[in-house]
């Protein structure tokens, strides 16, 4: 079992527009379904809140980590910290990195999350439990329905 | 939890442990070039994280694997996994526009 997810996607989009997408923070907003108070600055914390319907009370956090230009941006945050009474603040954050290369259709993203060992049990035991049903059929409910929607 | 499976003699320990069956030390140090004391070592390690789990039976101590740690591990890279797979289906939407 891996302590680090990665993922690759293939864009039909040129570099220069997966990295507005990614970096600009109301495009990130968009479709990460996420309201930021203002810019990505590497080094300082990005605020905002949760935009999904239902959701709309969590707050959502990172810091910055690193912005390459269209090749690498890198943020550390909480994942799933959903729990509005937790302080999540002294738990050790997973670092989401984004890496962009050139393709001959577009663009080869490539997210990687690591640090999950460091994630407490309770917060695993949470998805756990969250995971029979909750927050993950919601988002596909969801999903669905703007599908169908548009 | 990782740093617990991220060596060969406990992965081997946790592989005999999987047939749910509790074991002795005597048993687990069978056919293994370790010492008994060098198992026991790491069966607390992997007692520690809360995958395997002892009991006094008589005089000696026995060993069973818990797979809770594990598959709520498993559950929650799952659950990251797959937000992840989302949010990257509506940024491909977003881009191709």
């Amino acid at each position: 079992m891996e302590n680090r997810i990665e993922k690759k996607i293939e864009l039909k989009a040129p570099l220069s527009r997966v990295w507005r997408a990614l970096t600009d923070y109301r495009e990130f907003g968009e479709w990460f379904r996420v309201k930021l108070d203002g810019p990505f600055v590497p080094g300082q914390v990005s605020s905002g809140h949760i935009t999904w319907p239902g959701y709309e009370h969590l707050k959502w956090e990172a810091v910055v980590q690193e912005m390459e230009p269209e090749q690498y941006f890198a943020y550390t945050w909480h994942p799933y910290a959903v729990d509005p009474s937790v302080d999540y603040s002294t738990e050790t954050p997973t670092l989401v990195e984004f890496r962009l290369e050139k393709t001959a259709d577009g663009t080869l993203l490539t997210v990687t999350e690591s640090g999950f060992e460091d994630v407490p049990s309770e917060r695993r035991d949470e998805a756990f439990r969250k995971n029979e049903g909750g927050w993950a059929q919601q988002m596909k409910n969801i999903e669905s329905y703007v599908a169908q929607n548009p | 939890m990782f740093a617990a499976l991220g060596d060969k003699t406990r992965l081997a320990l946790v592989r005999r442990l999987s047939d749910g069956q509790m074991h002795s030390i005597a048993q687990l140090t069978e056919g293994s070039r370790l010492t008994r004391q060098a198992i026991t070592k790491h069966l607390r390690v992997l007692e520690g994280v809360g995958m395997v789990r002892s009991c006094r039976s008589g005089r000696e101590s026995r060993f069973a694997l818990n797979l809770q740690p594990i598959e709520s591990v498993r559950s929650y890279l799952d659950l990251v996994s797959e937000q992840w797979d989302q949010a990257l289906a509506r940024l491909k939407d977003f881009v191709e526009r």
